[in-house]
């Protein structure tokens, strides 16, 4: 029996989270917690989030949870999801530049005036909605999904990894950013597996089997 | 390849029952929310709105119970609206499980309680509905005008420069319902759409007309909607989500099948 630790620092609810992941991994010990030490000692940390940058990193220091997070992004099987993703690189330009926890190289930038490039409409901002993921090579948590696949998206800044081999998926909304990024025993996604229907839940399954 | 066009449908939930009689064939309780979720989930809806129509705010407590339910079995995004008055009531739907809270009538008597929800929030989790009506004649510039209490009361305020000043205020997507086509199955008011999706950068929501497959491709179209919401074709299983998805994607439509 596996423990997964949800890291809940106070920003937006995480109970579709643990839903999806107990769905998929009945015989998993799934938690949402601020416990340092629930997340130390859990077998595998999702960290979520939602809202503004400025106010995930001032929540993440209030509860004292940086080194925590960074402790288990680099030692045991970490999903982040959504805002995860953003908090992990090392500078969003959301809140006016905000430094982050610097766990990967990379920025996150916004979208801003976007235009297809073929019919030169404008995109609206955020992008919301289904998007497909392009996957960037074989990985354990792309398993049983399909090339091209769609997930549930919302999010106006996107991630901007400064090392190319990090980008484990990819998606076009005017053009190409990072979708997904991988490492080691890391493994980030910008869209919310929770909300994604089937293939969601495949990469939630994957996650719960993970083993790197 | 890029981003769908999205198809929503839509429940209105009593008391914590689904009313405008759903008529599934193989669905054993046509008013369990669960269960009709389930079903649009299966069918390959990419989201599900409920709107709780519950008149006494006593029985508000379970439509909290109905999100919690859902959420708890359908994986998709969930937006609740009606009675979302107070940052405590987004709060609560957003802990049941709802994605996002539409807010209407609250908005117009306090614009501001949008901007703190959106600011406490996210933006992305703050839907503003905008109930219009046409109030132009004949030739005259096109004008729409927010109503409330279902289209009775009109409240002055011009619909496009409201959608902006919401948007402005941080809400994340816009669901727009024209009064004069809700319920008359003669498509969405196209016009409106437009002009409301062409003065925004957040994704608009058409509701309020359809009839027909065609409807929802020409909102997507030619009123250059985001996303369409609709109830009654859905509900009445006149059409399935896929066979709405199918006749979109023939129309050269972007959807996810």
């Amino acid at each position: 029996m596996t423990s997964i630790a949800i890291i809940d620092y106070g920003m937006g609810n995480l109970r579709s989270v643990a839903k999806a992941l107990e769905h998929v991994a009945p015989t998993a010990r799934v938690c949402i917690t601020q416990d340092r030490h629930d997340i130390l000692h859990a077998d595998r940390v999702v960290f979520p989030g939602q809202g503004s940058i400025r106010d995930c990193m001032r929540e993440l220091a209030r509860w004292d949870l940086i080194d925590v997070v960074r402790a288990a992004a680099c030692s045991k099987p970490f999903l982040g999801l959504c805002l995860g993703p953003q908090a992990l690189l090392d500078f969003s330009e959301e809140n006016g530049g905000t430094p982050c926890l610097g766990v990967l190289p990379g920025r996150v930038v916004w979208f801003g005036e976007l235009h297809d490039p073929d019919s030169a409409e404008r995109l609206k901002v955020p992008h919301m909605g289904w998007n497909q993921v392009h996957q960037l090579g074989a990985h354990p948590l792309w398993s049983g999904i399909a090339q091209d696949s769609r997930f549930y998206f919302v999010h106006s800044y996107y991630l901007q990894p400064a090392d190319p081999a990090l980008a484990a998926g990819q998606t076009r909304y005017g053009f190409s950013f990072t979708s997904a990024i991988a490492r080691d025993n890391l493994f980030a996604v910008q869209f919310h597996p929770e909300k994604s229907a089937a293939a969601g839940l495949r990469l939630l399954a994957n996650f719960a089997g993970w083993n790197p | 390849m890029g981003l769908a066009k999205r198809i929503i449908p839509c429940l209105d939930v009593d008391r914590g029952r689904v009313v405008k009689g759903v008529r599934f064939v193989e669905i054993r309780d046509a008013g369990d929310p669960v269960e009709i979720a389930r079903r649009y989930d299966q069918e390959g809806a990419d989201e599900i709105t409920f709107l709780d129509i519950t008149a006494s705010s006593d029985d508000r407590e379970t439509m909290v119970h109905v999100v919690e339910q859902v959420a708890s079995e359908v994986f998709i995004p969930l937006t609740v609206g009606g009675g979302i008055r107070s940052l405590d009531d987004v709060r609560r739907m957003l802990n049941a499980g709802a994605d996002k809270v539409s807010i209407n009538t609250a908005a117009i008597a306090r614009p501001e309680f949008v901007r703190d929800a959106a600011e406490r929030f996210g933006n992305q989790c703050i839907v503003v509905a905008i109930d219009a009506k046409a109030v132009h004649a004949g030739q005259e510039t096109p004008r729409w005008e927010i109503f409330t209490h279902g289209g009775r009361r009109p409240t002055g305020i011009d619909a496009v420069e409201w959608a902006r000043r919401m948007a402005d205020y941080g809400a994340g997507e816009i669901l727009l319902t024209s009064m004069d086509r809700d319920g008359t199955k003669r498509g969405f008011d196209l016009e409106l759409t437009r002009a409301i999706s062409e003065a925004v950068s957040i994704p608009v929501i058409a509701s309020g007309g359809v009839g027909t497959l065609d409807h929802l491709a020409d909102g997507i179209l030619l009123g250059k909607a985001d996303a369409v919401l609709a109830a009654s074709i859905f509900h009445f299983a006149e059409y399935t989500i896929e066979q709405a998805k199918r006749h979109l994607q023939a129309r050269g439509i972007e959807v996810r099948l």
